[in-house]
Formats: structure tokens, sequence, C-alpha cells
């Protein structure tokens, strides 16, 4: 590990911890049902939600699993599975 | 809709951080920095968001950003923003996002301070209602009769008996150009309330309602519901304030909420 | 060409300061630092030096800002004493541990309770841990070139720590004293604007302040133990540097007083310093064989040259206007720790003296000259210190009378 004078770190490296890994459940998103109306990106408080080739797609390695994304889907078309390990 | 958004590239507030699941707070942030965008210096006092933001080597801020002390954010702030100035930096504006335990308690005196030099500062307050960093001790921003691990309700007492410090009205006191009230279940508003407190110089103060479902023991998912609820039953006010004069109120549609 | 003026004291810092170009300064008022920051005011009122001057609501917040404007790039300053120096101790071991390289002024004043705003070096001292560079001056020209020293030694790509220039307070603040100010060219060329190593940078954006695990902590404190090491050699070489500009040199990290063949030294820092000189004087003319010691670094603590200056001698007396209660004083503990083990150093006596203000003037040298005399020929080391002046008849015991 390197540490700089002071402690100074740089920005955006958070990216390098997975906090997927703190999921008991995860969002699974019906792209039928999916109105695109950008909800679920806005509400995920983890930056979890990418658009992709104009579909919306769950970013696993962050998603904490908090259910947020699914409790406002206005669509319904977002479910919370529980996580097999 | 947009064809392609990868969050990472282009979120000043990226995936990785420590907070908790359904964290309001950090809900919150990402559209504080999308309001605001790339040129700002963010300055923080110790608490929540800058717990769950700087484990050291993993920064999800995509801003310039300090943490110094737990009371003096606003006065870390005011250092920056005449830095700034000393150096020709007009375009790089400071916002201070601090929680209720530095805004209210350790950092009042800092923070009016702040306002009564009327320093070029946005401070936001992301208020979940006690020092949730710790555990859930009572702060002056936990409302009435909740109770919290230094004030429970017990066999002779009833939790939190003193009101609520008003925090935006004692801003508004000292007679800073804006001040609003928003909540993280309204993020529209809060980002329009952001961009418009841009448009000012001088101290500008929003406060954010931002439920810590950890601690106040609701599900992670209800976050935003309980935000809601909170603002529809009256208890978390949104209004805007200009030059001391109230110009918005958010009109409360459902009265007479009960809780579960 | 240089100019030679009568000054007040704070009137020399306040200069020094202004001829540093700052960016920002940060006041709050508090006896006998007032003056220095007063006089700040009026240049920048004047038009004279173009600061952002914030007028804070506590020296919490001076410290506070002048640590954010650090971070930000810019060039830093503040001054304080006594009970704000010790309001801002959480703040400057922050700065410490984050490397933001300002300057400020510690004017020594003594510390409640009782309150009094007389001169010791109670305040200072208790801030002797948290890594900032410490330098101690004797007069009010000596203080003027530490303070225009501070900035390029504060901002030295190897150091990068804050540095207090401790003045006794009113004895060096509120007295005149002839001053020679130096040309602002001078200035300007020994001490080029601030380039800092790392700044908060909207075009890189660094995070500070982050949380350090107990896997580097040890690390990190080690950093600022090496800077400060580092620091010694570059302390002495940026005086030199300064005194080939200015013609003015006191030495390095000390400076040492007739200490050549002397069996006491004494050892001592600040205004009381130039007291001693004269004492030493007016003994060496008697044909007492004693000198002085004067530290002007004293963190980091110059114990390689302090040891060259006295290891010919039999006794030091330290003189220290300070404590840490239940123990001694701060400088002759840190003395005796690191001249134990030479197998032929001189023994050390603690002297308390000059606290709250009680005047260390010649008489008072003469009596301490005197008890660590008789410490010297009676071959034993006082194991307590040695209170100077002290008025045994008036130490309360007992409740109100």
């Amino acid at each position: 590990m390197e540490i700089s004078i002071g402690a100074v770190v740089k920005g955006g490296t958070s990216l390098a911890y997975k906090t997927g890994s703190w999921r008991d459940q995860r969002p699974v998103l019906d792209v039928e049902k999916c109105k695109e109306c950008g909800t679920c990106e806005s509400v995920c408080p983890d930056s979890s939600v990418h658009v992709v080739d104009e579909i919306y797609v769950i970013d696993y390695d962050y998603c904490k699993g908090c259910g947020l994304c699914a409790y406002e889907c206005p669509a319904d078309a977002i479910l919370m599975v529980r996580e097999e390990k | 809709m947009t064809k392609n958004k990868k969050t990472h590239e282009e979120e000043l507030f990226v995936s990785g951080h420590r907070a908790c699941h359904g964290c309001g707070m950090a809900l919150s942030v990402r559209h504080i920095l999308k309001a605001t965008g790339p040129d700002v210096i963010v300055v923080t006092p110790t608490g929540c968001l800058e717990t769950f933001t700087s484990p050291y080597g993993y920064s999800p801020w995509q801003v310039p950003w300090i943490h110094h002390l737990f009371e003096n954010g606003p006065s870390i702030a005011t250092g920056v923003a005449a830095a700034l100035r000393a150096q020709k930096r007009e375009s790089t504006r400071v916002v201070g996002i601090g929680g209720d335990g530095s805004t209210f308690d350790i950092g009042f005196g800092a923070l009016s301070g702040m306002l009564e030099r009327g320093d070029d500062v946005l401070y936001i307050c992301v208020d979940n209602g006690a020092y949730m960093n710790t555990g859930g001790q009572r702060s002056g921003a936990t409302p009435l009769y909740a109770a919290t691990t230094t004030q429970p309700a017990g066999k002779a007492s009833f939790g939190k008996m003193e009101k609520k410090k008003n925090i935006p009205v004692i801003v508004a006191a000292h007679g800073v150009p804006y001040v609003a009230t928003a909540s993280v279940a309204y993020v529209k508003d809060l980002q329009k309330k952001v961009k418009k407190a841009m448009e000012f110089r001088g101290p500008r103060y929003i406060h954010v309602d931002t439920p810590c479902p950890s601690v106040w023991g609701f599900p992670s998912d209800q976050t935003l519901e309980v935000g809601r609820l909170g603002v529809q039953s009256g208890l978390i006010p949104l209004f805007e304030m200009e030059e001391g004069k109230v110009t918005h109120v958010r009109k409360i549609k459902k009265k007479g909420l009960i809780a579960d | 060409m240089s100019v030679v003026k009568v000054l007040e004291g704070s009137e020399a810092v306040a200069l020094a300061v202004k001829a540093c170009r700052p960016h920002v300064i940060s006041a709050y008022p508090i006896s006998p630092q007032t003056h220095i920051v007063e006089g700040l005011a009026r240049f920048v009122a004047d038009g004279e030096l173009d600061a952002e001057y914030v007028r804070v609501d506590s020296e919490f917040s001076a410290a506070s800002v002048i640590s954010g404007a650090s971070a930000a790039g810019s060039r830093a300053y503040t001054a304080s004493s006594s009970q704000g120096l010790l309001l801002m101790s959480e703040v400057l071991y922050a700065s410490c541990g984050m490397r933001l390289p300002f300057v400020m002024t510690g004017v020594n004043r003594t510390v409640s309770a009782p309150i009094s705003i007389q001169v010791d070096h109670q305040d200072t001292m208790s801030l002797r841990d948290c890594g900032m560079i410490q330098l101690f001056v004797e007069s009010s020209q000596e203080a003027y070139d530490t303070h225009i020293a501070a900035f390029k030694i504060a901002e030295d790509p190897r150091i990068i720590l804050p540095v207090m220039v401790c003045m006794d307070g009113w004895v060096l603040t509120h007295s005149y004293e002839r001053v020679t100010l130096s040309e602002q060219e001078d200035v300007d060329r020994f001490l080029p604007s601030f380039r800092p190593v790392d700044f908060l940078d909207v075009k890189n954006p660094k995070t500070w302040g982050s949380i350090g695990e107990e896997d580097m902590v040890m690390e990190l404190r080690y950093s600022v133990q090496q800077a400060l090491q580092y620091a010694k050699g570059r302390i002495k070489e940026i005086f030199k540097e300064w005194a080939e500009i200015s013609g003015r040199d006191y030495g390095g990290l000390i400076e040492s007083y007739r200490t050549g063949d002397a069996t006491m030294i004494l050892v001592a820092m600040g205004s009381m310093a130039g007291t001693i000189k004269e004492a030493v004087d007016a003994l060496r003319a008697e044909g007492e064989k004693v000198g002085l010691v004067k530290i002007r670094s004293y963190r980091p603590f110059p114990y390689e040259e302090i040891w060259e200056a006295v290891k010919g001698a039999e006794i030091l007396a330290v003189v220290d206007a300070n404590l840490s209660l239940g123990s001694e004083g701060a400088v002759g503990m840190d003395l005796k720790a690191k001249l134990y083990g030479h197998p032929d150093a001189p023994r050390v006596v603690d002297v308390i003296a000059g606290l709250g203000g009680r005047d260390v003037n010649e008489s008072r040298i003469r009596e301490i000259v005197g008890r660590v005399k008789e410490a010297m020929n009676s071959g034993y080391s006082l194991r307590e210190p040695y209170w100077a002046g002290l008025n045994e008849a008036i130490v309360p015991t007992g409740g109100v009378k």
C-alpha cells in the first residue's frame, strides 16, 4: 500500500471497492415492463443503475440491494430477489 | 431517453462508498452534485458523510473534497472561498455539506460566523436527526418526542422533550441571500433549489431531510416513503426564502396523516 | 536600501507578514497579539496589502480558515495567544497531519486559570506535540526576520508543515525597538509565491482528510517526524540564506553565547535570553564561568547542536517559563531525555521561572546561578525543579480565609 504525504487520495477511487458483496437481495428488472422513466437511476444512493443501449441495467458490482429502485418504480418492473450464496 | 449513461463516467459521486443500504444522505449528495456540476470544492465536517466516503484510498468524490474537523466545516469553507478569491479562481464555488450534529450543535458557532461575514459558501445540512455515525445520539435536530440512545424513552422518561432547533429560520435571521428546505424524497425539487442557490453569491443555506434507515429502523427501501410522510404530515415544511422573504412553500396535499 | 524604524514589536511582525504577501489572513483578537492583526488590518484598509482578511468568530475558526485557505493553495497567516492557542489545538493537530503549511504567531501568554494576560510559555508548550515547527525569538528584530524565514520553511516541499513563531507577549509585542526592515524586492527574491505540492483543484479532484486505518497511522506520523528531522538542516540553511540577503545572522537552531569554557550554562528561549546574555556578561566580569544556550528552534528539538555547545560544561540550568504540572519544565525534560546516556553529559537542573509574567531580570538570574552553583558543588542534581522567585509564604493551602 502506498500512502501519500498527508494521506491525500485521488477522487473516484471508491470504485475499487465492490459494495455488491453487501447484498442479501438483488433487484431484477423486467425490461418488458420498464417504462424507461429513469426513476430507478435517480433514486439509487449508490449510482448503480446505468443505461446501456437504451436499456436500464443494474450494476451488481456495487448494488447493495437496498430495494429503493424496486419500491419507487412506478411500473412495478423491479422485483427484489433473495441472493443465493 | 439517453442511449448510454455509464454512471461512473458522469457521476461526481461514484459507487463504492460505504453508506448503509438505502442511505438518504448518499442519495441527496448525488443530486446535489448533479445540480452544482464539477466546478466546486466540497467541504464536509466529521459525520456519516465523511466516514462513509473517506476510508483511506476509497473516495467516491469526483470533485476536490476536504474533511478537516467536526466543528469547523463552515470555517474551512470560508478559508477555501477566501483562497479562491485571492487566486482569482472565480468560477469555482464552495459547497459545504455537513450533518445535523455538526450544523446544529458543535459547528453552530462556526456556521453563524460564516453567515454573518457574508462568505460565498453554499452550506447544505444533510439532516438525519441525530448523531447517526456513532449510533444515534440526540442532537439539536432530533425531533420532539423521538427516542435516541442518549435520550431514550424509558420507564421514567419519554425521549426528547425539547423542540427541534429551527435552524433554517435562525440562518435566515442572519440576512443571507437564500435559504431553503428540501427533502431527499423530492430529488427534482432538491436539484432545483441547489441550482437556484448557485445563482447567488454570498452565504446560502439548504436544509435537506435525509432519513436514516439504519438507526430509525425502517426498511432500507422506505427512505423516500419516510421522507414523503415527513413532508406531507407537515413535520418537514419545504420552503424557499430569498433576501429574507419567503418566496415559495410546498403545499401539503394530504392532511391528518396517521402514522402506523 | 533597508530602513531602520523604531517600532512596536507587533508592528514589526505585521510588516514582516505584509512583506511575505499572504493571500489569506484570519483575525480574532486576544491580548497580547491583537496589535499584530490590527496592524495588518490597517495595511489592508489602506490598500497596501492585497489579502483576503477574514474577521472570524473564534480562534477555532481563525485556525480553520487558514487551514482551508492553505489546502486550497494559498499562503495564509494568523496570530493568537494563550486561551486562543489552546482553542486552536485541535485544528493545529489536524492541519499538521494533513500537511497544510501556514504560518502563525504564538504570542506567548500564560493560560487560565487563574486568568492572566501576562507572559510565560505555557501556551505554546501545550502545542509542542502536534507537529508544528516552533521557533522562539529574543527581540522584535529577530521576530521580523524569523517570520519571513517561517513562510519559506513551512512551504519547503520536503517540510510542508505549519510554523509557529513564538514571541513573548507585552515584553516584545508592546515594547519599542529599533528594527531594520528589508526591501520588498529582497523578500520577494527570498520568498517566491507559494507553489503547493498538492491543493484543492477541480482539474485534478482529490480527497483530503481520509480515515487512517491501523496499518497506516504510525507511518503517517513517522513521515511527519521525518519532515521535522529534515527541517533541522533546512531551517539552518534558510536562515543562512536570509542572513546573506539581510545581513542579520542569528546562528541556526540555537545560539551559543560565551559557552566555550563555561562550567555552568543556562538554557533558555525567548526574550529572557537577552536578559540572560547581559547577566552572563556581568557574571563573567566577576569571574564566573557561565554561558547561555539560546534555543531558537524548539520543535524540531536541536539536541545535537545543544550537545555540541554544552558537552564541556559541568552543569546546565534550564530556565523554563512553563511546566508540565506533575513533572517539570518542558525544555528541561526534552534536554534531560536527549543528554541521558552520554557518559560525560553535564548534570541538568530544571528551573521554573517567569510564570505569569514574573520578571526574569538580572537579580533573578543571579539567584538561579547561585542555587545551581550549590547543586553543582554538592554534586547532586535537583530531582524536583527549582522554582526561582517563589514566594512560599503565600502559596495557598486551604479555603477562603
